[in-house]
């Protein structure tokens, strides 16, 4: 068991790892054999599995296997990163492979909450920029990525690119609070008066 | 002006605005099942939380039964283990549970609709992208992942952003061979897998209003697959007939208070969109999907896409859905070769899907080479379907007739595709691997099309196959 981290997610700063194409699905990021289990353990060793074989198989390599990849704690994406299913599974097997950042040009909403449920910040940039800083990583893997959260932008070597996220998830990570639990349960009563306002729970 | 259906079930499920600007919602109804709520209940202990509304949450377990024989203790160890870990946690946390020993367990949102759980006005979560199903009946449905389910668990509410509504109007009518699960694949076709983020989409015009209720689920199902983690239908007198007489329905004169209400929550008509989409239904034909992503589809007369006409950007995913499909651009989709038909699913497993796939097969056979199996929805949906005698017509020709459950949809079970298998499939994803076997591949399309894909042992237009209508 790791060390408590410090809640508020502001400053990222480390090495990134490119994923091509657009409409990368979470089946893809956690094939859902790796769903039979009833914890979250261990699925670091599963993100991209199919991927990573297919890659092997046609004599090429996975960025999660490559090792100028490897301690990588910033993921770049194309277009709709996370669609489909919605298990917490795929942002839980990236969060624990060690990645706490993702940029992209858009993400699937469910992904999206999912990985803010985790503090994990996913910023959106340009599609050309996206497209620009992948091929920056691809090129020098060791470059440092800065993530900032409050400047709102994304930094490497002498280029900056703006990058964008929804006021209310970025106020829940530079503030701490997105895992939501004791905030949502901090005023029982306030929940409990809306519930008894609801014609279907009062029996109409 | 008017409001939207969204924003008066909405504002009456206002909490409070939360610190970081998001709305704490509270959640009417929640659905639980195996596969994304043990982590959660898990967290409840480890912070000495209760379940806060255990009178507003129900389970089932769907992903992981054996279709062969789902009686316990489940043979595959890790399922069994899921099931027990379900039934533990519900026990110890006071939470409904429809296991497999119920007759009315199933596809949770097969079970939540057919119980009368699911109603207009509420707001409805569960951890599982097919949530949006429940939107069919003026709901707004939500799917969530495992750490949301715990919030829900823990105080019946979700932290959430404001959605925008897209209202799309399909009109006119469709065509004899067209269904609900054509219209949302020319939907998706036409707006994009990503087209829906940050949408609820209402569905509306006449084609939708004269859809039965589960035809609107099918609709509703897929509104994630084009991005839009929320789609509804407007209640209307179809939604109360459907749910007069059910388990959880309201009862006598609570029934007609209710009915009162339902249809007050309906969007006005002069409520103002964020956008609007018209989708001509006359024009439709049956879908037929190519690529690895739901959007990636044509008609069935259509050919397979070339690369060429791909705009910047897109030529490169038609090149890799091609490759991993090993279909040839140009070439038309119809007459591609099947393996297996599936007939199931939360988005086509209900009782008028395997009607329609029956009138298909009726007198015929599946093609020797193809491997058929009609998975219901729910045990309901399979009494039901037996009670017609729907099981004798599918065993007839040559198709499996199995137990409840997702089966070969997202293969967390013993159904699923081995090798490059291609499967005519009346579920919701063609993603790459998405059937059980990392080389498995998936056409969507409508169960009558899966039906006449299995007869043909290859993709047909259902509607050459369809029996003379009387005096035609």
């Amino acid at each position: 068991m790791s060390a408590p981290r410090d809640p508020k997610v502001t400053l990222i700063v480390g090495r990134a790892l490119p994923i091509a194409g657009d409409d990368v699905d979470t089946d893809r990021i956690m094939p859902a054999r790796f769903l039979k289990s009833v914890s979250f353990d261990g699925l670091e060793a599963h993100v991209f599995t199919d991927d990573r074989i297919a890659a092997r198989a046609s004599g090429g390599m996975h960025p999660f296997d490559d090792p100028r990849y490897a301690g990588a704690s910033v993921l770049v994406a194309g277009r709709n990163f996370g669609c489909g299913s919605s298990r917490e599974h795929a942002p839980q097997g990236l969060a624990r492979w060690g990645i706490v950042a993702i940029i992209g040009v858009s993400f699937a909403e469910i992904f999206f909450s999912n990985a803010t449920a985790l503090g994990v910040a996913c910023m959106s940039v340009t599609a050309a920029d996206a497209a620009e800083l992948a091929r920056l990583v691809e090129r020098a893997p060791d470059a440092a990525v800065t993530v900032d959260l409050v400047a709102e932008s994304v930094r490497a070597g002498e280029r900056q690119w703006a990058a964008r996220m929804p006021a209310s998830a970025r106020e829940a990570l530079v503030s701490g609070s997105w895992d939501a639990t004791a905030m949502l349960t901090s005023d029982m009563d306030a929940i409990r008066a809306t519930a008894a306002r609801l014609p279907y729970i009062r029996g109409f | 002006m008017g409001s939207t259906l969204l924003k008066k079930i909405w504002d009456l499920h206002t909490v409070r605005r939360l610190p970081t600007g998001q709305t704490q919602l509270f959640i009417g109804l929640h659905l639980v099942h195996e596969v994304t709520s043990p982590q959660a209940y898990d967290m409840l202990r480890l912070h000495g939380h209760r379940v806060a509304f255990p009178d507003r949450t129900w389970a089932t377990v769907d992903h992981i039964v054996p279709t062969d024989s789902p009686r316990r203790p489940f043979r595959d160890e890790m399922a069994e283990q899921m099931a027990a870990t379900l039934e533990r946690n519900c026990r110890e946390f006071g939470v409904p549970l429809f296991d497999v020993s119920s007759a009315d367990q199933g596809i949770v949102h097969v079970i939540g609709p057919e119980l009368g759980l699911t109603q207009p006005g509420m707001t409805i979560a569960c951890g599982d992208s097919h949530t949006s199903t429940h939107g069919a009946f003026g709901s707004i449905a939500f799917g969530i992942g495992t750490s949301q389910v715990r919030d829900v668990l823990a105080s019946q509410c979700l932290a959430m952003e404001s959605l925008n509504v897209r209202r799309i109007d399909v009109s006119g009518s469709l065509g004899r061979g067209v269904y609900a699960k054509d219209v949302v694949l020319a939907i998706i076709g036409r707006l994009g897998v990503n087209g829906g983020v940050g949408f609820a989409y209402e569905y509306g015009g006449a084609a939708v209003d004269r859809m039965d209720m589960e035809e609107r689920m099918t609709l509703c199902n897929m509104s994630i697959e084009g991005g839009a983690r929320v789609g509804y239908v407007n209640p209307d007198e179809t939604t109360i007939e459907y749910l007069r007489g059910r388990t959880f329905a309201p009862t006598a004169n609570a029934f007609d208070r209710a009915s009162q209400w339902w249809r007050s929550m309906a969007s006005d008509s002069d409520a103002s969109y964020d956008d609007r989409v018209v989708v001509d239904g006359s024009t439709l034909a049956p879908m037929v999907t190519w690529g690895t992503n739901p959007g990636q589809v044509v008609s069935v007369g259509e050919m397979v896409p070339s690369p060429d006409e791909a705009g910047p950007g897109g030529r490169q995913a038609i090149e890799d859905a091609l490759a991993y499909m090993g279909l040839e651009a140009g070439r038309p989709v119809a007459g591609t070769k099947i393996d297996v038909a599936f007939i199931g699913s939360c988005t086509n497993g209900r009782l008028s899907d395997l009607r329609a796939a029956a009138d298909v097969v009726k007198g015929r056979r599946a093609a020797s080479h193809v491997r058929a199996l009609v998975v219901p929805g729910s045990r309901r949906v399979r009494r039901a379907a037996e009670a017609e005698g729907l099981h004798e017509v599918f065993r007839e020709a040559g198709f499996e007739w199995r137990e409840a459950g997702c089966s070969m949809c997202l293969a967390m079970n013993a159904d699923r595709l081995t090798g490059r298998e291609l499967c005519a499939s009346s579920s919701n994803r063609n993603f790459k691997g998405r059937q059980g076997s990392p080389t498995g591949r998936t056409l969507l399309m409508s169960p009558a099309m899966v039906a006449a894909a299995a007869v043909a042992g290859e993709v047909v237009d259902v509607r050459t196959l369809l029996p003379k209508l009387e005096g035609v």
